[in-house]
């Protein structure tokens, strides 16, 4: 798993590559949350774009940073177009709290609304 | 008719659920799956596992067991815990019910199992352990 992050109009943008489990979901947590702490970020976005699987580890994750985030206001938006991860972003029903988008930059857009 | 069978014992530490997985993958991969089947055994695989990790050791020390049985174009996938065991099968089966509320649990996985496989069956006993036997027919998919 390969995490990059970087921050933009006040939202933190969060890159994930590889496979996003139970195991790989830890560091994201902690890499996330430090971030989040430190300041200057209001809204995330989930770049899931290159992932290659994601269990329910990975909704656990988002669900988790949502109540972070969501107490001070800010949304949360996730930007995925491969068929696996979609699958499991729709059953889940994270869409009701973070809604996920085929481009990068309809999920900025709902995030600057 | 074709028939394979493979069995793995490893450690309940989170960095094998990917191994866990990937023997899987490579096991199934005669059956030619599509990539999307390929998908749903590998996150099947990962839900069980992990499962196994952090309910039934609770993060402790224990060892996983996995069984792969190829039946045709049927493969049927066991994984094994000796750990604590679920108190209740059908409320531990409900999608977004999880005993672990401070580890940031879904509460999903059997019903990503339940969702991605054909079949799913959990056997429990208290303090023996848990019995997950997933089955899934490949190929049976239509466009």
């Amino acid at each position: 798993m390969i995490i990059t992050t970087r921050i933009k109009n006040a939202t933190l943008i969060v890159k994930m590559t590889g496979e996003l489990d139970h195991h790989s979901a830890g560091p994201i947590r902690e890499t996330v949350d430090r971030i989040i702490m430190s300041g200057g970020v209001k809204n995330i976005l989930f770049d899931m774009s290159s992932l290659s699987m994601m269990d329910s580890s990975g909704i656990g994750m988002v669900i988790g940073r949502y109540k972070l985030i969501s107490a001070d206001g800010g949304k949360v938006s996730i930007f995925a177009k491969t068929k696996t991860i979609l699958k499991i972003l729709k059953m889940s029903g994270i869409e009701r709290i973070a809604p996920v988008y085929d481009a990068i930059e309809k999920a900025e857009e709902y995030l600057d609304a | 008719m074709k028939e394979n069978m493979m069995k793995l014992e490893f450690m309940a530490k989170s960095e094998n659920e990917a191994f866990a997985r990937s023997a899987v993958a490579a096991f199934v991969m005669g059956l030619d799956p599509t990539v999307e089947e390929m998908a749903d055994i590998k996150t099947s695989v990962s839900e069980a596992v992990t499962n196994s990790i952090v309910h039934g050791y609770e993060g402790g020390e224990g060892r996983v067991y996995i069984e792969c049985v190829i039946s045709g174009k049927d493969i049927k996938i066991i994984v094994k815990d000796n750990g604590k065991g679920i108190k209740n099968v059908k409320e531990a089966m409900q999608p977004m019910f999880t005993t672990n509320t401070d580890n940031e649990r879904s509460g999903m996985g059997f019903t990503v199992m339940q969702t991605f496989m054909d079949k799913v069956k959990v056997e429990s006993i208290l303090d023996v352990g848990t019995k997950v036997t997933m089955s899934k027919s490949i190929g049976a998919q239509t466009l």
